[in-house]
């Protein structure tokens, strides 16, 4: 068992005529993920790289049957690319599109508001079930197939967290990576959520950041719902305020959203804290015993 | 994106909103032109920064004649503005702005922002006018008013109506509101704005509501489709650095220590100035390289690390997903051959491509030193800095 993707799930690429696209979209289909087609509108009919690809993505659903999709269209596109995805029944959307404007992904979450449809993203490496299912830009080979559960803010870092995790031969069950943007669809209580639910996930890392307050809402869900161990870490413990560091959402404002408060919020909840990022797997381990 | 206030103000005009009038100036005797030119006095004189608190710091004057005018102006001019919001560096005042004055019966507080919670955006509001909002909500939350907008129906009269009762006008002063707050709401769709702040509203001796200072930040992310938006950046407010890297689409911020850092991804960028500090080292910056850095973008990285004198060492941090290591060791070979490397360098490379971009680093003949991991990683570059630092 897994969250959200397994090696039953048919994806499709929105965007796969696009270096980026076509580039990540072959890795997943090498890692095994069954990639059946793409979206690249006007070049329809075409196959790429052996890929079919069609003009809208309600084309591609009916002749493939997808039910996830993955989304490379660059930023003015993006949110669009979104709604056309929801639109044509897909199930998961998976957004990796970096600098979408804030307003655009208002408008998305407004309009998914009651649909059955869940996003992933933007800005973020996308979802893998490892030895099942990649879909995104992680490197696969990190990855091993065990127990534990990761979620996170950040692309880069979650790959720091799953490659310590590899390395001391614990595996995963699903990481998410939900993006660093202000405004996006899964947060991390969701991912929590589903975590708990999955009989086959026994422990979870989260990776949080500087601003906002997702961190903290987590923290809480774990005190009232959660009976796996979770730890984690927040980066920007170094980060001056009033100043966005990279990432959308990463920005310290009003004296809120820093990574010290979190980080004590999350301890007083019974979440593990990584004090240093290098030690992320080894504050999950003082809790829990694969 | 930030932008001054008169050019803010401007913006709000072409939506029909009541700001008073006033012109920018660039020196002492346009200002007492200027301020003839918009009729009797009194006049405010605003320096412009990017920065609130300006009054506290001396910032904002209050002028009766226009000789006065001219006298704040000259003032200003050239004057390093510290508020609490400029660091303590401050910001070197290069335009003021000259309005006229009106009489104030009464301040109101009055935002518009992306409300992380809701995924929409507020509408704010306090009778608390002129005060830091922050303290404000933190002291008493009591008296902020919050009215979330449905992106599809746009902020509607009735909600504007519900907020301007609650600021305590009177129904002459609500008739006034609505239209600002809503052609306000169309000003911060229409131009992407992610913070549009009005503190204060006010309203004057003769029972007019004007927007006395306007703050608007404006969504980076959607300066695309605003040319005329993305042309009023000024870039006497920036670090001379960061404008440099945002030519190549890098994320870059200055912070004081000696350790530059290059790594991919925000949270791994964070993620690496906290471990040089946890090892005992302090970071020199953030950069981001980003998910598909070119090795152009990379080599530019390099120069804008390395041309910060208080770098004394650099680490490399890549943990390939978009990025692909071979990219980045060629940006750091094309780099050092450019510019040439005088500082330790430690590099720790995974991900995609990864044994292709350490065989790259290995035959290259630089000077790098090789690590495996972040503590391994933080760890080597403090040690190597510090020794460095002994041997000179």
């Amino acid at each position: 068992m897994s969250i959200l993707i397994d090696k039953n799930t048919k994806v499709i690429t929105q965007g796969i005529t696009g270096a980026t696209g076509l580039f990540h979209a072959q890795g997943a289909r090498d890692y095994g993920t069954l990639m059946v087609g793409g979206v690249t509108p006007g070049k329809g009919g075409t196959t790429i790289d052996g890929f079919p690809v069609f003009d809208t993505v309600d084309d591609a659903v009916k002749a493939t049957g997808a039910t996830a999709s993955v989304i490379y269209v660059p930023p003015a596109g993006a949110a669009d690319a979104i709604l056309e995805a929801v639109d044509a029944g897909i199930e998961l959307v998976i957004c990796i599109t970096e600098g979408i404007p804030v307003l655009d992904m208002v408008k998305v979450k407004q309009y998914m508001q009651g649909k059955s449809a869940r996003l992933i993203g933007p800005n973020c490496p996308g979802v893998i079930t490892p030895g099942e299912c990649k879909i995104g830009i992680m490197p696969g080979y990190i990855h091993k197939p065990g127990p534990v559960g990761v979620i996170s803010r950040s692309g880069t870092l979650t790959y720091e967290a799953v490659w310590q995790l590899t390395t001391r031969d614990i595996g995963q069950t699903t990481c998410v990576g939900i993006g660093g943007d202000p405004v996006n669809g899964t947060d991390f209580v969701d991912c929590l959520k589903l975590f708990e639910a999955d009989p086959m996930t026994k422990a979870v890392i989260m990776i949080g950041e500087i601003g906002g307050d997702a961190e903290e809402l987590a923290a809480q869900y774990v005190k009232d719902h959660m009976t796996k161990p979770v730890a984690a870490f927040i980066a920007g413990a170094t980060a001056p305020a009033g100043k966005r560091m990279g990432h959308a959402g990463a920005i310290i404002s009003g004296g809120k959203g820093d990574a010290a408060s979190k980080k004590t919020f999350l301890a007083a909840c019974g979440v593990s804290i990584a004090e240093s990022p290098a030690e992320m797997a080894e504050a999950l381990l003082r809790i829990w015993k694969p | 994106m930030n932008i001054h206030e008169y050019q803010g103000k401007a913006i709000l005009r072409n939506f029909d909103v009541l700001v008073p009038e006033g012109h920018v100036v660039y020196n002492a005797n346009s200002a007492r032109d200027w301020a003839k030119r918009l009729g009797d006095g009194p006049w405010a004189v605003k320096a412009q920064i990017h920065a609130g608190g300006r009054g506290k710091g001396g910032g904002v004057k209050i002028a009766k004649t226009a000789d006065e005018v001219r006298q704040y102006a000259r003032e200003m001019f050239g004057m390093t503005l510290i508020t609490h919001q400029t660091g303590p560096e401050g910001k070197i005042v290069k335009r003021v702005l000259i309005e006229k004055g009106c009489n104030i019966a009464d301040e109101f507080y009055l935002s518009f922002l992306v409300d992380r919670a809701t995924d929409k955006v507020t509408l704010m509001a306090s009778a608390e006018g002129g005060m830091d909002i922050e303290e404000v909500a933190a002291k008493t939350p009591e008296k902020i008013f919050i009215e979330p907008i449905d992106p599809t129906v746009g902020l509607s009269a009735f909600q504007a109506r519900k907020v301007a009762f609650k600021l305590g006008f009177g129904i002459a002063q609500v008739k006034q509101a609505v239209p600002i707050f809503m052609n306000l709401y169309r000003a911060f769709v229409g131009t992407d704005c992610s913070l549009l702040e009005i503190n204060p509203l006010v309203l004057t001796a003769d029972g007019k509501l004007l927007c006395l200072d306007a703050k608007l930040n404006i969504d980076d992310n959607a300066l695309f489709r605003h040319p005329r938006i993305r042309d009023l950046r000024d870039y006497d407010e920036e670090d001379p650095n960061e404008i440099e890297a945002s030519q190549y689409d890098l994320a870059y911020i200055a912070l004081d220590g000696n350790i530059g850092c290059l790594v991919n991804g925000a949270g791994l960028a964070m993620a690496t100035m906290d471990i040089i500090k946890h090892s005992g080292g302090e970071p020199a910056n953030f950069l981001d390289v980003g998910g598909g850095a070119t090795i152009e973008r990379v080599t530019e990285a390099f120069k804008i690390t390395l041309s910060d004198e208080k770098v004394k060492g650099i680490l490399v941090n890549i943990f390939g997903g978009i990025m692909k290591c071979d990219v980045i060791a060629t940006g750091i070979i094309e780099a050092a051959k450019q510019i040439g490397v005088t500082v330790p360098l430690v590099v720790r490379l995974e991900g995609t491509n990864v044994e292709k971009g350490k065989k790259m680093l290995a035959e290259s003949g630089l000077n790098i030193i090789a690590a495996d991991g972040m503590a391994d990683s933080a760890e080597k570059i403090v040690a190597a800095v510090a020794a460095a630092g002994r041997v000179s």
